[in-house]
């Protein structure tokens, strides 16, 4: 019993080592061009889930703030403009920073760490997919140029046809 | 062979789950990933900083606004790249694709679907690219959405009826301008005296307060980024389907 709470506090690794090893079995294993691009995108999203999985709080949401929390933000902002002029950065309640900027947008504002997922492994994964989408284009690319010159895309057909000097 | 194939691929999924017991449990707050004070700013102050309520478009356009223009970059070059790998020119067939047009009359409720679906694509891809810093969204999601709005004309219709739309010089341009849009708002807030992409400089030419600045140049380079991501998405399906030769889809 003990061993499958063990499990199910980190199923999220789990799930990811299985489709990690899914992906690169079809990686290694299948000789058709096409099937190995399939494994690569496979490994691809194991690694989104790690990432995503990693950044997951209890009890929190996605990272974006409630719209009230907004809303009461550019209250006070729309207030501060008509007060004072924002060229004169030292206020009653803005702090300055090295440069002469207001630090603080809305410092009524309270935004609790604990209530928004974290954003830095969701801005990572992005990076991720936008590179997976473009070395899968790139592969499907290559892929139909060695469709076009050897007329096959097993890897082991495009192997003898090399040695024996097509 | 397979074998092989099948014992490395055990010994590393063993490695790895191996590791497992030393990862932190699943929605831990207080693991080193989410405690850690990087992670912590970012969504603590991110509102204060930029007035942007998406900390992940914040993170994405300002934080980390390098490795965003890199990752246009990325796209670009591999748009360039399937282009010169698949891309053929051939000298007979110049006048033959537009009469293709009328050859293949497309089915009626496929055509008056696509008709009428098209643009509400195109205008939610717009309000995601506009709207990324209040919901989820921004640059790459819109602009893939928009670049599908063109790869279902090219399936509707034929690819000769998207390329009067996209046809490829257009593609091109298009591509380097996101490009240049984006790294025109790093250079704008250089020659303004301040690092390259620090957007709250660029207040001294936007009407607007620095964290407005930030807010506001944070639209802009998404823009960019829709722009390039549009282009090459369309590209790359374009020469993918067409056998590199740009004259008849799918």
């Amino acid at each position: 019993m003990e061993f499958f709470e063990a499990i199910s506090a980190k199923f999220n690794y789990w799930i990811y080592v299985i489709i990690m090893m899914i992906g690169l079995y079809a990686m290694i294993a299948k000789t058709n061009m096409v099937k190995k691009l399939i494994g690569m995108s496979v490994f691809q999203t194991a690694i989104i889930l790690f990432y995503v999985s990693i950044g997951v709080k209890d009890g929190a949401t996605i990272p974006i703030l409630y719209h009230d929390q907004v809303h009461a933000g550019h209250h006070h902002d729309d207030h501060a403009h008509n007060g004072e002029h924002y060229d004169t950065p030292h206020g009653t309640d803005h702090e300055a920073d090295e440069y002469g900027y207001p630090s603080r947008h809305a410092p009524d504002v309270v935004i609790d760490g604990d209530d928004f997922a974290n954003p830095l492994v969701h801005v990572l994964m992005l990076t991720a997919i936008v590179v997976g989408v473009s070395t899968l284009g790139v592969g499907l690319a290559i892929t139909q140029k060695l469709h076009r010159e050897f007329g096959t895309i097993e890897e082991n057909e495009i192997h003898d046809m090399i040695k024996s000097g097509k | 062979m397979k074998s092989l194939a099948l014992i490395s691929v055990v010994i590393t999924g063993w490695l790895l789950l191996s590791a497992v017991g030393d990862f932190p449990d699943w929605g831990d707050p207080n693991s080193p990933a989410n405690s850690y004070r990087l992670s912590q700013h970012f969504v603590t102050e991110t509102f204060h900083e930029t007035a942007v309520p998406n900390m992940v478009t914040a993170v994405l356009a300002d934080y980390r606004g390098y490795d965003t223009m890199f990752e246009t970059v990325v796209i670009f070059t591999a748009g360039i790249a399937i282009i010169s790998i698949l891309r053929r020119f051939t000298s007979d067939g110049a006048d033959a694709g537009t009469e293709k047009v009328y050859e293949k009359r497309p089915d009626l409720i496929v055509d008056t679907t696509c008709r009428l679906m098209i643009p509400i694509i195109q205008l939610f891809a717009l309000y995601v690219i506009a709207h990324g810093h209040h919901s989820p969204g921004g640059g790459f999601q819109g602009g893939v959405i928009f670049g599908a709005s063109f790869i279902l004309i090219a399936l509707s219709r034929d690819l000769q009826a998207a390329h009067k739309w996209v046809p490829e010089q257009r593609v091109l341009n298009l591509a380097g301008i996101g490009i240049l849009i984006y790294a025109g708002f790093g250079l704008a807030s250089m020659f303004l005296g301040q690092n390259f992409l620090d957007y709250a400089i660029l207040h001294k030419i936007m009407p607007a307060s620095p964290i407005e600045a930030r807010y506001h140049s944070m639209l802009g380079v998404e823009i960019g980024v829709a722009f390039t991501v549009t282009a090459i998405m369309y590209s790359i399906y374009s020469n993918l389907a067409s056998k590199g030769t740009m004259k008849e889809g799918l």
